[in-house]
């Protein structure tokens, strides 16, 4: 799905974030890169969705060349990115009214795609179709971020891209939706891609975990987690273990 | 704010307006009760078309200035490159008071309407623009990153982004400069004209000294400085409901 070949990105400032670097990634996986703050993981993120380009290097995404932000990849932020003067309904539309706009024009969107503008079935899905005429300032945190996961779920992507998704919220909404994304992302074979710098999300949500470290990054460091996502996941030992390891490799990369 | 506080603050200002009139007791400042006669009764006179004509240039200038000004305030905000070459220009020519330029723009263009349109034109023009602008640079790169993230373009972002997000801003520059656009168009309408409110208290006040009737012809300027404002504030309601919204 996903293949990085020796790729490198840096800024002017910063120097290079990554160098030669390889990923692969393979379709329906679940993936949680996890580092500390300016490691280069939103970078990252922003490469793989064709918001940045690599310096040099490759991104292949299903095989081809990765030079746009492409039709098929859903991309959410932490701050969810809504709209304020667009109800919750309008915003989950609001992909489908870009998509629309521009016709199955195969840039902007899908060349198989058909015109589509019904979102309720995923307010429903997600649980706010009680809200759907409510503002973004109107509801809570949580709220907000399952208009945005409903937004881009309604465009049917094939790959998921969050960056610190459920930061800003409470732990118990925090833990039902990485449940309910990861059961989404399931049920419609989505590869999903999320950035977060919470060791505890990421052993809960990666089956598979890139730590990145202090740049420039240069190697692919790979943890396996298989149950994540799993019932009870988080009270097996295996959890508590992974959590530990990648807490002190974490400190060892600020040391 | 309620209707009724509105109602109630207007007879507040009438009882003082007549309470002045009683003690200042001069042709100069009559009660409010004999101007209402004459302006109700100026309304089946030449009332209505100074009105009209003023109304007309007010209206004029405040579209003019929306067209040039929003597409101008937006490609501004929205390029780091546009903004960089132009701001420094707004900078400069933003705290200059317009309403220095009546003679020159008169002596440009004539003494027709034109030349009082283009005054008000230049007031509001930028006001809109640097609230357009400030509100399309303002907007969080968030935004911006998570709809081309849905496949959108620059037209696109235009449609649902730029162009939404500054009504609010250009619905606040129209309220914050329509009574300064009504006041210069006083000015304006004191140069080469025979038709518009300015005109027609400046006539009745030092010319009849007929002052009721000035005073007939203040009361409908004032109205039509609340009419847009009121106007405007109506429009926000409707175009901008989020805003309203507990």
């Amino acid at each position: 799905m996903i293949q990085l070949h020796a790729l490198s990105f840096g800024y002017p400032q910063s120097g290079l974030l990554f160098d030669g670097f390889n990923w692969h990634v393979q379709r329906g996986e679940t993936w949680a890169i996890l580092g500390s703050s300016g490691c280069g993981k939103t970078t990252f993120l922003y490469l793989l969705a064709g918001l940045q380009h690599p310096s040099s290097g490759q991104i292949l995404i299903n095989g081809q060349a990765l030079t746009r932000p492409r039709p098929r990849t859903g991309l959410i932020l932490q701050d969810y990115g809504l709209l304020p003067w667009a109800t919750v309904r309008q915003n989950a539309q609001l992909g489908l009214k870009v998509r629309n706009f521009y016709g199955a024009d195969g840039v902007h969107t899908p060349q198989d795609y058909s015109p589509e503008r019904d979102v309720t079935p995923w307010l429903e899905r997600l649980g706010i179709a009680s809200y759907a005429d409510k503002y973004p300032s109107q509801i809570s945190g949580g709220q907000r971020q399952r208009a945005a996961i409903a937004r881009t779920l309604a465009l049917q992507p094939d790959l998921l891209l969050m960056d610190e998704p459920f930061a800003s919220l409470d732990a118990v909404i925090r833990e039902d939706l990485q449940s309910l994304t990861l059961e989404l992302c399931d049920e419609q074979g989505i590869t999903l891609v999320i950035v977060t710098h919470n060791i505890e999300e990421a052993a809960a949500m990666g089956r598979k975990i890139l730590l990145l470290g202090t740049p420039p990054n240069k190697q692919a460091r790979v943890f396996e987690n298989p149950t994540a996502g799993q019932p009870r996941h988080r009270e097996r030992g295996q959890y508590q273990v992974l959590c530990q390891v990648l807490r002190k490799e974490l400190s060892i990369e600020r040391a | 704010m309620k209707r009724r506080d509105v109602l109630l603050a207007s007879l507040g200002l009438l009882v003082i307006w007549q309470a002045a009139a009683m003690l200042v007791n001069r042709p100069i400042l009559p009660a409010p009760l004999v101007v209402l006669g004459v302006f109700f009764r100026e309304l089946g006179g030449e009332l209505p078309v100074h009105f009209t004509a003023s109304l007309w240039r007010v209206i004029a200038g405040m579209v003019l200035s929306v067209l040039t000004a929003v597409p101008a305030g937006l490609a501004i905000g929205g390029s780091k490159r546009l903004n960089r070459i132009f701001s420094p220009v707004i900078y400069l020519l933003y705290p200059i008071p317009k309403v220095v330029f009546v003679p020159v723009v008169l002596l440009f263009l004539g003494i027709g309407d034109l030349a009082k349109i283009v005054v008000i034109f230049l007031i509001l023009f930028f006001q809109i623009i640097v609230l357009v602008r400030d509100q399309a640079a303002g907007l969080p790169p968030q935004l911006l990153q998570s709809l081309r993230s849905l496949g959108a373009g620059r037209r696109a972002l235009f449609r649902f982004i730029y162009l939404p997000a500054s009504l609010p801003a250009i619905l606040t520059a129209l309220r914050q400069s329509v009574g300064t656009a009504v006041a210069v168009l006083y000015i304006a309408e004191l140069f080469a004209t025979r038709k518009g409110l300015g005109y027609y208290i400046y006539y009745n006040g030092s010319t009849l000294l007929d002052y009721p009737a000035m005073y007939a012809g203040v009361l409908a300027m004032s109205l039509l400085g609340l009419g847009l404002y009121f106007t405007v504030d109506w429009m926000e309601k409707r175009l901008c409901p989020w805003k309203f919204v507990v």
